[in-house]
């Protein structure tokens, strides 16, 4: 794991993108802090990190789109796989490799805080819960990224889609509120997404008993439920569509809130992408 | 050292490798021969545990491919068709990056780069980047990264292909290094490559295992005849009437050809004897003029051809002639129609041009 991991943090300081990762973000921290803390003389970094983790949208996806899809396109995948390497110590390097270089630009920026208590009083233990939450949700969101880079082959499509991952999740509240919350609209929206869910499968698997299986899992406990306890169903989906809102977890730490359950969901959702990127990658020797 | 059963591997509908089982020993340079899309790759990538296969095990060394994958894996170095190189690094860092990721420590990673760049003749061109390296020292590159680690076994994939001749020399004479100390498999769709260079073949076609000798063994096999072809001006029942009772031909096949009056004329003749003395004093006693004459020995060549021709049954029409891929080291292979009772021969005109 060793050696993939200094091969690729080495890698991302001889093309440019490492840099290029690291300039934006430290660019529009710039520009927000004189934003947010010197233009309106607030002392609370935490605003200026709020208003940052819209630039995320646009820079993880440069970090972690060669991470996998590269490796593929250009056929090193084959040396990786004949090494004396397990895919999770090449997952997880490559991952640890983009966090230690996330982790640069966040270092510079828990210096800022130091630097506004000249100009005023600086709430440290808010603050620097802040920085950490804001690491956190970077490193989910470089998780939930990468997995998008082992879904394919081309550096370019795993940009969009990460792109659109993305964006959806940031909007997530919002579409989430669109959804009326009556139980049938919870249903159906529970249905699509089951239907979708066995769509998955079968482009995945291309075995139509699998496929039915898993539709069968999936619909007919849903179906049973909705026919039993109606009420249980009203509001459900929007709740669990805000529940993937990665970006709004982070807004409890702005408000000066240490918020518990929002790192575990971070954490949580960093275990379940990096599980989901090994097995897409295993899957790939096994097609 | 490696064995490997019964090995089956499905793309969805198609089947790549149809249950082969060979045993490699160490020691040998072995020559994995078949026709593009005959199963080569897929079957080295499935040993070296790059793939996984549908049925059937691997076993390097004692260690299952599946069961214990890191063990097995420390005995094999790969060098795959396409050589796996980050283009972006210099060789240098490049085989660092390799012996490390073999688990090797840094002190001896070092002496070993040392060597393998010195083995693979790599020195002057240690810290270029990869991406400016010709063909051939990219995959010198490759086959360097392999022999990290002092791996038991190297397996090379087409090692030579899109070389010119002169890199494939030298990396024939690398090949044959390496083969004096480990077990070496490469695989290649030119038989003369694995004839200068191994000493054990498999010829596999189809997906299916044809054949698996020594290469002494597999000269054995070749045809008890060897071919003559003539251009004789000549006509047909005299022709027959001369060079049959000749001691020594066998068998005679004849065409007209678009020039009046010549024939093409096919003659099998037995290894023991060569009647090309006596035909042409009989030829020259009739007063019929031999235009040209061509001998022809039977080859590997022809093994090769036959053995992967027979699993593919007559595809080739027998009306239209198909091109073999022409490669660059091979000279054309045309399969042309003849009159023979074969339907179609094998043309082969540059025997003896390679070093044995």
């Amino acid at each position: 794991m060793t050696a993939i991991y200094k091969k690729e943090l080495k890698s991302y300081f001889i093309n440019m993108s490492g840099y290029v990762f690291i300039a934006f973000l430290l660019l529009f921290a710039g520009i927000f802090v004189t934003a947010v803390n010197l233009k309106s003389a607030m002392a609370s970094f935490e605003y200026a990190l709020s208003s940052m983790t819209m630039v995320f949208l646009f820079i993880i996806p440069i970090l972690t789109m060669r991470s996998l899809a590269e490796e593929r396109h250009a056929r090193t995948d084959q040396l990786l796989y004949s090494l004396p390497l397990r895919v999770s110590d090449i997952v997880l390097g490559k991952y640890l490799a983009m966090l230690t270089v996330f982790l640069i630009p966040v270092g510079i920026m828990s210096v800022y805080p130091i630097i506004l208590s000249a100009f005023g009083t600086i709430h440290y233990g808010a603050c620097y819960g802040a920085i950490l939450a804001f690491f956190l949700l970077g490193a989910a969101l470089i998780a939930i990224c990468m997995f998008m880079s082992a879904l394919t082959e081309s550096q370019i499509i795993a940009a969009v889609l990460s792109f659109g991952i993305l964006l959806a999740c940031y909007l997530m509240n919002g579409i989430a509120v669109l959804i009326p919350s009556t139980a049938i609209a919870s249903y159906i929206g529970l249905m699509a997404v089951a239907i979708l869910f066995a769509l998955v499968v079968w482009l995945m698997t291309k075995n139509s008993i699998i496929t039915i299986a898993a539709a069968a899992v999936c619909i007919l406990p849903l179906s049973a439920a909705y026919y039993f306890n109606r009420s249980a169903f009203e509001g459900l989906f929007p709740d669990l569509l805000s529940t993937l809102s990665v970006f709004d977890r982070f807004n409890n730490f702005v408000y000066g809130i240490f918020d518990v359950t929002a790192i575990v969901y971070y954490l949580s959702i960093i275990v379940f992408f990096l599980f989901l990127s090994i097995q897409s990658v295993e899957k790939r020797r096994w097609s | 050292m490696i064995e490997v059963k019964n090995l089956t591997k499905r793309y969805g509908d198609h089947l790549a490798v149809k249950g082969i089982s060979f045993t490699v020993e160490e020691g040998h340079i072995y020559g994995f021969l078949g026709p593009n899309g005959a199963g080569k790759s897929t079957t080295m990538n499935i040993i070296t545990g790059c793939l996984a296969a549908t049925e059937g095990s691997v076993t390097i060394d004692g260690h299952d491919i599946y069961a214990e994958p890191l063990a097995a894996k420390r005995c094999v170095g790969y060098l795959p068709e396409q050589p796996p190189l980050y283009f972006d690094m210099t060789p240098f860092e490049y085989l660092m990056f390799v012996a490390e990721a073999k688990g090797i420590d840094y002190e001896s990673a070092f002496r070993q780069v040392r060597e393998v760049i010195e083995a693979t003749r790599l020195t002057d061109y240690q810290s270029r980047l990869i991406r400016n390296l010709s063909k051939g020292y990219k995959q010198r590159v490759g086959i360097a990264q392999a022999m990290l680690g002092d791996p038991k076994v190297i397996i090379l994939d087409e090692p030579t292909v899109g070389l010119d001749p002169k890199q494939i020399l030298e990396i024939r004479d690398l090949i044959r290094e390496l083969g004096q100390t480990k077990t070496v498999i490469l695989s290649s769709h030119i038989m003369q490559e694995v004839q200068a260079v191994c000493d054990r073949v498999m010829i596999i076609s189809q997906g299916h295992l044809v054949a698996s000798e020594n290469i002494e063994n597999l000269e054995s096999l070749v045809s008890p005849t060897n071919k003559l072809h003539m251009s004789i001006r000549c006509d047909a029942e005299t022709a027959e009437e001369v060079l049959l009772p000749i001691n020594g031909v066998e068998r005679m096949t004849m065409q007209n050809t678009r020039d009046e009056g010549v024939l093409d004329v096919t003659l099998d003749i037995s290894r023991e004897v060569d009647p090309r003395d006596d035909i042409f004093f009989a030829m020259a006693d009739l007063r019929k003029p031999i235009i040209s004459m061509r001998y022809e020995e039977s080859t590997l060549e022809d093994i090769f051809l036959r053995l992967t021709d027979e699993d593919e049954g007559a595809v080739v029409p027998e009306d239209q002639p198909e091109e073999a891929p022409a490669d660059a080291e091979t000279r054309e292979e045309a399969y042309t129609n003849m009159f023979s009772t074969e339907g179609y021969r094998v043309e082969d005109e540059s025997d003896g041009k390679e070093d044995k």
